[in-house]
């Protein structure tokens, strides 16, 4: 079972996000898909986080992971207010939207695969802080569970009336510029 | 066609697809995004029904009722306090034998204010005639849907879809949406045994008086105690019509199968946990490590909670040392609703000479309190091996022990404070 954690702000799109990469997941074949978000407390600009569980076999529990292996995170702002690594397996992956160098990341053992999605997402032709197709594109950099083109199509459907081009070309440049440090 | 959505989205695929005709509802707190979903697809004309938002759950049902008795199908949903304040008009749509199907986002009800999820509020309904059933995933919803309208429309008698809010409502998994040709020909389009008409005009269920008398064509008609008696027998025989409809829909579907219970590793279980709705389905986890480590469970799911599949459940119960029931709702003052229902049903049903097995009930996700899969193995480990737990039951509960050191808070009487864990000292 993979288990991945979103971490965003209410509004961010990390549910989409998470959904479009559920979604591509289960047509690669993970017949087990569970995404299931924050319960109840969504308010925009509020950290939300979201839970996704991806598996060959049909998954029963529902319940919340509690150690993911991958931890993505839509906004480097949200690491002063949430400890995001919380119960992250050894060895797990951190997938960072920020500006900074990857030296100003300190998430003890764990890889880090960050990008500054936020300029690189303006640079495909997306609105300032549209930055949930591009995240994508460092998770799957990282993160080789769901080939990149099933993701890229997924987006693109996800997206069909708002600016399916420039997102899929957010999550290509996203992938391209992505940094990974650790094994 | 697969696809991934929430539980809602795929309770409101299955309304669409059951081609409700009238689907009223309150759209405020408690309602859930399945009522908004309707009114997406009957705005964009994809859903050919009126749909009227009223100003309270009272009134939503009310007029489900008025469409049932001019012949239309019809479809509310609601949760918590919303269902609460049907609750005149829930006992009036199952005495009137109007084949309305609700969707039941199961939540806590108030006070305190809660809004996640636990099974008082449709638990609190089980005595009002209605059938109720439970989904434990999402396949389950919009396949459920599309059986409560055929069985209601079968039985004349009203149907509670129910199904975890947050759990299920909110969280996303795929399932397969019920091909159009296929629906047309598992659910026909709803024909009235009865049906207002303003050209022969009539009074429904007006004051009836406690003893037979003739009617107005001057033929003997049922007191209040037959109609009543009727619909406990007709509801008693839907067991059977639910399990006819769950075989019709795996004829045209090809899944589904069982309309009572959902047994897993039950056959040479020791012992068997019972519970309703996506509990039962986490609880296959906890089944799994539990006979890694040498004890033989099994989980049954309960499916169709009211009619209560008592035969059923005894049948397979019988062969168990020991059944642990384990609930989101309280008979506040006893205990689980389900727990007492099923220690009936095993008296009433065991085998001559036989012990039924011994019954232990345990209270879970109260409010939407997490339910850890760890902690309900821990649970159930102890209960099997005969490990004494400190604590009254109650998984996953955190009472702290300074409470009971301080003054009450104002407005709570002593007694009410020392009422929270004192024997615990």
């Amino acid at each position: 079972m993979i288990q991945i954690r979103w971490h965003g702000r209410g509004g961010q799109g990390a549910i989409t996000a998470a959904k479009i990469f559920a979604t591509a997941a289960f047509k690669s074949g993970y017949a087990g898909v569970v995404m299931a978000p924050t319960f109840g407390t969504e308010r925009r600009g509020a950290p939300v986080f979201t839970s996704l569980k991806l598996s060959e076999e049909k998954i029963y529990d529902i319940s919340p992971i509690e150690t993911p292996d991958v931890v993505v995170v839509l906004d480097h702002l949200i690491l002063t207010e949430v400890d995001v690594a919380a119960g992250l397996k050894p060895g797990g992956l951190v997938v960072l939207n920020t500006p900074k160098p990857l030296s100003a990341h300190d998430f003890g053992g764990a890889r880090l695969a960050a990008a500054d999605v936020t300029a690189l997402s303006v640079e495909a032709g997306l609105p300032q802080g549209r930055v949930n197709s591009g995240i994508i594109g460092v998770l799957c950099r990282a993160f080789d569970a769901v080939p990149f083109d099933l993701v890229l199509a997924e987006i693109e459907a996800e997206f069909k009336t708002k600016k399916p081009q420039a997102n899929v070309q957010a999550a290509k440049l996203a992938y391209e510029k992505t940094i990974v440090r650790g094994a | 066609m697969h696809i991934i959505e929430d539980g809602n989205v795929a309770a409101a695929m299955g309304v669409k697809l059951a081609g409700a005709q009238v689907i009223a509802a309150y759209p405020i707190t408690p309602q859930t995004p399945l009522t908004e979903k309707l009114s997406e697809f009957v705005e964009s004309g994809e859903l050919r029904a009126q749909y009227i938002p009223v100003e309270s759950e009272h009134s939503a049902l009310a007029a489900c009722i008025a469409a049932g008795s001019a012949g239309a199908r019809a479809f509310t949903a609601t949760s918590a306090n919303g269902l609460l304040y049907m609750h005149e008009q829930i006992q009036w749509a199952a005495g009137a034998r109007l084949p309305i199907v609700m969707c039941v986002v199961n939540r806590a009800v108030g006070a305190p204010w809660c809004i996640w999820n636990d099974h008082q509020d449709s638990i609190s309904q089980r005595d009002t005639g209605w059938i109720q059933m439970y989904a434990c995933d999402h396949q389950q919803i919009i396949d459920g849907v599309l059986k409560a309208f055929a069985l209601a429309e079968a039985v004349s008698i009203p149907v509670m879809v129910c199904y975890d809010g947050y759990l299920l409502s909110h969280t996303y998994m795929p399932f397969e949406v019920p091909e159009e040709e296929k629906v047309a020909r598992f659910l026909p389009p709803f024909e009235p045994s009865y049906a207002l008409d303003p050209e022969s005009p009539a009074n429904l269920n007006t004051v009836t008086l406690p003893d037979v008398r003739m009617d107005v064509t001057g033929e003997m008609a049922h007191g209040y105690m037959e109609i009543r008696y009727l619909l406990q027998e007709d509801l008693r025989a839907a067991l059977e019509v639910a399990q006819e409809i769950e075989d019709r829909f795996k004829e045209v579907f090809g899944r589904g199968g069982d309309a009572l219970l959902e047994p897993y590793r039950c056959d040479d279980a020791e012992h068997i946990v019972v519970g309703l709705g996506s509990l039962t389905y986490q609880l296959r986890d906890v089944v799994e490590i539990l006979r890694n480590e040498g004890h033989r469970v099994g989980v049954l799911g309960v499916r169709l909670y009211r009619p209560f599949p008592d035969e059923a459940l005894a049948a397979a119960l019988q062969h168990a040392a020991g059944v642990i029931v384990i609930e989101k709702a309280v008979s506040y003052g006893y205990e689980g609703a389900l727990c007492s229902d099923l220690k009936a049903a095993l008296l009433a049903h065991r085998t001559d000479g036989g012990r039924p097995p011994a019954v232990k009930g345990m209270i879970a996700g109260i409010g939407g309190r997490d339910i850890r899969t760890a902690d309900l193995t821990d649970a159930l480990r102890a209960h099997i091996t005969g490990t004494p737990v400190e604590g009254p039951g109650w998984i996953g509960l955190k009472l702290y022990d300074s409470f009971q050191d301080e003054a009450p808070p104002q407005g709570t009487s002593r007694a009410s404070a020392r009422g929270r864990g004192r024997e615990r000292e």
